[in-house]
């Protein structure tokens, strides 16, 4: 006796969502007598228990064969509804969505019969094509456990230590010669005041010691291939010239080094030789030689460093190292900068010296700053009495700069301006603000403390210039509680820049093909439910590369990225969906003319002259099925025949 | 406003007389939002804080502290607890010492005027 499919068909009305424009039960009574259907009905919220249970019972009872959910769109609940067909013993590809939702009562208006109709037609279309579906099976695969960090910030720390400790292998690369990222330039933090370095540095020393963790700094990812679970990665190591194990950081090499540039560490505001360490506490715990500040190498100029160390840790021959390796998951990290001051034409384009950023200011504040944590000005190393600090100074303003808010910046500039008068009692602070964003956990508090206690008088309202005369910045500003135009001398200006992503967002993007936002923050594969994770498979995100975010926001986020890579990698194998395209051997010509459409690279032409699909590698896209000019190809389940009758129901003949 | 030299001795002042820290207020405007007296006044009572945060001298000619009655309305309502009628009582008082006078009784229409109101300001002229 020839197969007989019995199919169920269930209807959802979706709340209102569908019910308000489609007659739900009518269609329920309509679908019965159609080919095939011998079962139907509808529901409130097919997604929901209840729901769930309906299909499942009737598939038992009414010994179906094929399943139609007629409900919204299928990149909601197709897996779902593919789950509950195979909790009643049927193969999940023999259940389907027929999406009446999104392309039917979403878009159309109510009144009148034709939704109902058309929402008839797109039921009848799929149950034309899941009588004709074959079950299958997912396609298992081996995938590599080792999870690679790009960015060795407070985020990528976290990620780096937390895949590590679930017993992974983690490489991770960090671009400067030092991990710890912008928090290693901070002072004291919000809201709790503890300084920036104590709290991060037994994590950058967790990090080295970690037996799991393969440290690369001063590295770059230059290329990777592959897909989720079987990524492969090269890595530059770029020279430091100077070999880690056999530095003692005598700092006998930096001392006779007669180079002397702008230390990007102390954001600009002092000099670092040609052979130098960012920090101290720096990990790995060695120099590194700048090439670009270098008197030379090729030929050798000066040699003055190798000389003086009695180590014999310096090694002018070093080049480059690359090295490849797979990996399972990645996570970006990359990263913030600030928005460069050079761009705020109205207060200065960064030609004043005593108008910094606020990581400049940070390094004022530092013990370990180049003023020794007494806060002088650049110009004349005078303590300044009177500091206006400008928030949003380049965010908020769509017209100029960014539309977004940094988020971070109300916080940090309050901490600034207590800061400052902790250090500078009879100095005066001014915060010019348009609003105050304080939401984080005893934030609020922070900030009422530093208006009350340290008195620091805020004006609500954008500084319009700066002009500079006498040795002062004159600040033209406006209080807009009091009504009044108000003028400052001041001796400091502190703008609070916003945040960018780093170049290092951009870079990664094109490595693996990610979606950037129109601010060029990574952009997240759902804003709400999927915040860590990126559309393409493995790639995970954590810290400010995604948003402006403060440090217990980026150790959070690189925790959820872990936790998120931890999952993929502690699957024995990965599973494809095996809707992917099938080779008809005896009709393929090879010809070769798919092997280049594919957007995958999954087909090649084989030995025996003909087509061949790599099953992992197929999206089931089916680019190469439509233009096979010998129609050799055709995609599981989306075949010639169930595409035809699929029309035909549309159309209604 | 010059803020660079502000009359900082009158947010002290305002501050020793009324017993309060004046930047406690973080300018919720509650205070003004409840008091009923508003449309007799120039400006709003934040207001009148803010200028004494800031150190601004005109808050001494606003109408707004001598119109205030101590109501106490908005010292219930201040989610800061600040107490606004005492900074008010500060204001009047510094204007009072600065003995600053807001009515010529020379130029006073005195007819209708009760008897009592020309008796306590001729008090005031003379100490
Ligand atoms: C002035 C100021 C004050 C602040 N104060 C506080 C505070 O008090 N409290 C608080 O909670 N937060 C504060 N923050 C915020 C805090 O700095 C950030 O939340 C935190 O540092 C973000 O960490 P991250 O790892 O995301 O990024 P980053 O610190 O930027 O680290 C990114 C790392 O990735 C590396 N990288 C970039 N591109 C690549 C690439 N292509 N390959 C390899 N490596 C790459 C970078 O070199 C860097 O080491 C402040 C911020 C500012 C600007
Ligand atoms: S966090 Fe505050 S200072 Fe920063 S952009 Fe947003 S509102 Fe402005
Ligand atoms: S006490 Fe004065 S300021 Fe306060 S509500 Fe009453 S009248 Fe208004
Ligand atoms: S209610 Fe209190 S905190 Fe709010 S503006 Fe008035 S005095 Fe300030």
């Amino acid at each position: 006796m020839a197969f007989k499919p019995r199919i169920g068909v269930f209807i959802c009305h979706c709340g209102e969502n569908i019910a308000g424009t489609v007659d739900v039960s009518n269609l329920a009574e309509e679908i019965i007598g159609y080919d095939n259907v011998s079962f139907s009905t509808d529901y409130e919220y097919m997604c929901s228990d209840p729901g769930q249970n309906k299909i499942k019972e009737a598939i038992e009872e009414e010994n179906l064969t094929g399943v139609v959910v007629a409900a919204c769109s299928p990149s909601m609940h197709e897996d779902t509804f593919r789950r509950v067909v195979e909790e009643a013993d049927l193969n999940r590809y023999q259940c389907e969505i027929a999406n009446i939702r999104e392309q039917c009562s979403w878009v159309h208006g109510e009144g009148n019969d034709r939704p109902t109709e058309k929402a008839l037609k797109i039921i009848k279309g799929t149950v034309e094509k899941v009588k004709r579906n074959v079950s299958m099976e997912p396609v298992e695969r081996e995938h590599s456990d080792k999870c690679l960090v790009i960015g060795g910030g407070i985020a990528g720390i976290q990620a780096a230590l937390d895949v590590a400790e679930a017993g992974n292998e983690v490489i991770l690369v960090e671009k400067s010669p030092t991990i710890g990222g912008h928090m290693a330039q901070l002072s004291e933090t919000f809201p709790t005041l503890d300084c920036s370095q104590c709290i991060l540095t037994p994590k950058m020393v967790e990090v080295n010691q970690h037996p799991n963790i393969e440290l690369m700094a001063y590295s770059e990812v230059r290329g990777i291939s592959g897909y989720v679970g079987n990524y492969r990665a090269r890595i530059e190591r770029k020279p430091t010239y100077v070999d880690a194990d056999a530095c003692n950081l005598c700092g006998d090499c930096e001392e006779v080094c007669p180079v002397e540039v702008t230390d990007e560490f102390n954001q600009g505001l002092d000099t670092r030789k040609a052979i130098n360490i960012p920090f101290s506490q720096a990990i790995p715990s060695s120099y590194t030689l700048d090439t670009e500040a270098c008197l030379g190498l090729n030929p050798l100029r000066c040699s003055e460093c190798a000389e003086a160390c009695d180590a014999d840790a310096i090694n002018f021959d070093q080049t480059s190292e690359y090295v490849e390796e797979e990996f399972g998951a990645i996570i970006a990290a990359t990263g913030y900068d600030l928005y460069p001051k050079e761009k705020m034409g109205e207060y200065g384009y960064g030609e004043y010296d005593d108008v910094i950023d606020g990581l400049q200011f940070e390094r004022l504040l530092s013990a370990t700053g180049p003023t020794g944590g007494e806060v002088r000005r650049p110009s004349d190393g005078k303590v300044p009495e009177n500091v206006v600090f400008i928030q949003c100074s380049g965010s908020r303003d769509p017209e100029n700069h960014n539309s977004y808010c940094s988020k971070i910046c109300c916080m940090y500039t309050a901490k600034h301006a207590k800061l400052y008068r902790e250090t500078v009692p009879d100095g005066n602070a001014y915060v010019f603000y348009i609003d105050i964003r304080a939401g984080g956990k005893d934030y609020e508090e922070f900030i009422q403390n530093v208006r009350e206690e340290d008195r620091v008088l805020y004006l609500k309202g954008k500084v319009s210039k700066l002009k500079k005369a006498d040795g002062k910045m004159k600040v033209w500003g406006l209080d807009e509680i009091s009504g009044e135009r108000v003028e400052i001398d001041a001796d400091l200006v502190v703008l609070a820049q916003s945040i960018i992503p780093s170049e290092g967002a951009e870079e990664t993007s094109e490595h693996l093909n990610l979606n950037l936002g129109a601010n060029g923050f990574f952009k997240e594969a759902h804003p709400k439910l999927r915040p860590v994770e990126s559309l393409t498979g493995g790639v995970f995100y954590a810290g400010t590369g995604q948003g402006p975010k403060d440090i217990p926001d980026s150790v959070s986020q690189g925790s959820g990225a872990a936790a998120k890579a931890i999952d993929l990698l502690a699957k024995p194998t990965l599973s494809h969906d095996p809707q992917v395209v099938e080779i008809d051997e005896d009709l393929c010509s090879g010809c070769g003319l798919c092997v280049g459409q594919c957007p995958y690279d999954a087909l090649d032409i084989n030995s025996k002259g003909v087509a061949e699909v790599n099953e992992l590698l197929c999206e089931g896209c089916g680019t190469c099925a439509s233009g096979c000019p010998t129609n050799a190809l055709s995609l599981r389940n989306l075949t010639d025949e169930q595409l035809t009758e699929m029309i035909h129901a549309h159309i209604g003949d | 406003m010059d803020l660079t030299n502000s009359d900082r001795e009158l947010t002290a002042n305002v501050e020793e007389l009324s017993g309060e820290n004046i930047f406690s207020c973080y300018q919720c405007g509650k205070c003004s939002a409840g008091c009923p007296f508003t449309e007799e006044m120039d400006i709003l009572p934040n207001q009148v804080i803010k200028k004494v945060q800031m150190g601004d001298g005109s808050v001494l000619d606003s109408d707004t502290p001598w119109t205030c009655a101590s109501c106490l309305s908005c010292e219930v309502d201040c989610p800061k607890g600040n107490d606004v009628p005492a900074i008010m009582e500060a204001i009047r008082e510094i204007s009072l010492r600065k003995n600053l006078d807001r009515v010529d009784i020379n130029k006073l229409e005195t007819k209708g005027l009760p008897e009592i109101a020309l008796v306590s300001n001729l008090r005031k002229k003379t100490g």
